[in-house]
């Protein structure tokens, strides 16, 4: 299997506080891979360096054997990011255009992307509206649809199915499945424990560390808990 | 009980906040220092040149605080040559008094005090016949009639132009900046220099509709004094509105939030106002003076005077023209550097 990502000591710090401690990570191309963590653990901080919209104090990123950052990777990267980037005063429709024309999506093809992943997302009937008057599950599952707009190789998604009700978020998943079928890498961070469950691999992140990581049975088995909560507990109870 | 909640919550925000709290001490105290620097100066020099006075009508200007330069003949190019405020030619029947101008209250002063002068000159002197010789004048620029206003028009112009444009823009990127919608944008494979000339132009069209209507609207609806062309007046604007796009964007990457960057204008637009000419400098200390010159305001404000005041034409102001250009390239590659926060490419 080839690593789409490969991350060695990465470290940051934003003044005195020390957010990544020497992180040390490797995803397989076509995993769905879970960074498991409470809020405040660096999860976004990391996320967004694998992106390249945040530079590391020490250590690199490479993504499909290419230093991070690299504009032409960008274009095979689908981000989304926590707090939903979007522009109120657009609709939908007109946000993820902009998004798509970002990527270079033109005519056609860019017509049947934004129906493609609306449809994905449940928007298409509520796409000429304004995002202002957007739900916050509304909006989320436009920013997921914005990230999935280029259909890129590499989806980052942080924190996905925050605020979305549970119905659309087992589509979400069932859709997140679909597509690392066809092939493509999907990295998300997450602090629910039954949606780490659902990913291949998983890290769980504490403290700007790495507790732990490896698949959720594996984890389970090696830290003899019943369920991923159980893994996090004794996980961190062991680096204390 | 949840007033006090409330108030202890809004305290706290501010403590938090050094730099609005700071701002909200400090800003007054600079911009009250400014004011008196400006209006507190000496009184300033004239100076006046005289064609055919005698020895006594010269001791009497210099006892009054004018100083004078004596010329065995000169013209309205001398004044403008030598610098002078006005000129003073006694002939045999009276005496003519020609003016620059350029400071319609200074002009005024001047010609008060000559009249003055002249009046008790001419009964005070034996030599003289009866009454004081008539005094006629003329004006290099503008006339009798002109207001200050007339003076400080074309600055006005100016200083709305660029502030509109500087707050709007400023305010543009910021709202992208704290949405995260920049951070968004940059994760796509979009160049930074591409993001500042996007926004050089998009806003750039918002500032060109403004300057076209701010211009017609002072020379037509104001009637403000127009002796020079229309477009090059519209050009002069346009270059201030390129400097106030980039240097708001600019300031943006400082601002944490909208009430932030409104703090930015009594800090970057205020001393451009003292600055500009809207207030006499001349009485100030020249290190003062020059302060005005690292501010881009004092240029364009330089080159819509010329233009409009005294109908000098773009060739006339090229040096302004240039300087403005000047901090708009430099603003807009700092822009481009300051986006490296974001993405180092």
């Amino acid at each position: 299997m080839n690593h789409m990502i490969r991350v060695k000591g990465l470290s940051k710090s934003f003044g005195k506080q020390r957010v990544l401690k020497d992180i040390e990570l490797t995803v397989a191309e076509g995993q769905i891979y879970g960074l498991i963590g409470p809020s405040g653990s660096g999860k976004t901080t990391l996320v967004k360096m694998i992106v390249g919209i945040d530079s590391p104090d020490s250590g690199t990123v490479t993504v499909m054997d290419k230093r991070v950052p690299d504009l032409g990777l960008l274009q095979d990267i689908g981000y989304m990011a926590q707090s939903d980037a979007l522009y109120p005063e657009l609709t939908g429709k007109e946000n993820l255009a902009f998004f798509a024309s970002l990527f270079n999506l033109k005519g056609s093809r860019l017509k049947e992307r934004i129906d493609y992943v609306a449809k994905i997302v449940d928007l298409e009937t509520s796409l000429n509206k304004k995002v202002a008057a957007y739900s916050g599950g509304m909006k989320r599952r436009l920013s997921l649809a914005i990230a999935l707009v280029h259909d890129p190789k590499l989806l980052i998604l942080d924190e996905p199915t925050v605020g979305i009700d549970p119905e659309l978020r087992q589509s979400v998943w069932q859709e997140l499945l679909e597509l690392m079928a066809q092939g493509k890498t999907i990295i998300l961070t997450t602090h629910v424990m039954d949606e780490a469950a659902k990913c291949e691999m998983i890290a769980l992140v504490r403290d700007g560390g790495i507790l732990a990581s490896g698949s959720p049975e594996e984890l389970k088995a090696k830290f003899g808990a019943s369920d991923l909560e159980g893994v996090f507990l004794a996980a961190g109870r062991g680096a204390e | 009980m949840r007033i006090s909640a409330l108030v202890k919550r809004i305290m706290l925000q501010m403590f938090r906040d050094k730099r609005t709290l700071a701002l909200l001490f400090l800003a007054p105290l600079l911009v009250l220092t400014l004011m008196y620097l400006i209006f507190d100066s000496n009184e300033e020099e004239m100076t006046l040149g005289v064609v055919g006075g005698n020895e006594m009508l010269i001791e009497t200007l210099e006892t009054q605080g004018i100083q004078v330069a004596d010329f065995e003949s000169a013209d309205s190019g001398t004044v403008l040559k030598k610098s002078l405020d006005g000129l003073l030619e006694i002939e045999a029947d009276g005496a003519m008094l020609t003016l620059e101008n350029d400071d319609p209250a200074k002009a005024k002063a001047l010609l008060a005090q000559i009249s003055q002068i002249l009046a008790l000159h001419g009964q005070g002197s034996a030599e003289q016949n009866t009454s004081s010789p008539a005094l006629e004048t003329d004006y290099i620029y503008g006339n009798e009639d002109t207001e200050f206003f007339d003076v400080i028009g074309p600055i006005l112009v100016g200083f709305f132009v660029f502030f509109f444009v500087f707050l709007i823009s400023g305010i543009g990127l910021l709202k992208e900046r704290v949405s995260g919608t920049l951070e968004r944008v940059l994760a796509t494979p979009v160049k930074r220099w591409e993001i500042v000339a996007a926004y050089l132009a998009g806003f750039g069209i918002f500032a060109v509709i403004q300057t076209t209507i701010v211009v017609f609207f002072a020379i037509w609806i104001l009637d403000m004094v127009m002796e020079g062309e229309i477009w090059h007046v519209i050009v002069i604007n346009l270059m201030l509105a390129l400097v106030a796009l980039s240097l708001g964007i600019l300031l943006s990457t400082f601002a944490g939030s909208e009430f932030q960057m409104v703090q930015f204008i009594p800090l970057v637009i205020v001393p451009q106002i003292f600055f500009s000419g809207l207030f006499p400098l001349d009485g100030m200390a020249d290190w003062l003076q020059n302060l005005g010159r690292i501010m881009p305001l004092y240029y364009g404000a330089d080159a819509l005077k010329a233009v409009m005041y005294r109908g000098e034409g773009l060739i006339d102001v090229w040096e302004d023209l240039l300087v403005l250009g000047l901090f708009a390239l430099l603003f807009i590659v700092l822009n481009i550097l300051a986006l490296k926060r974001y993405r180092k490419l």
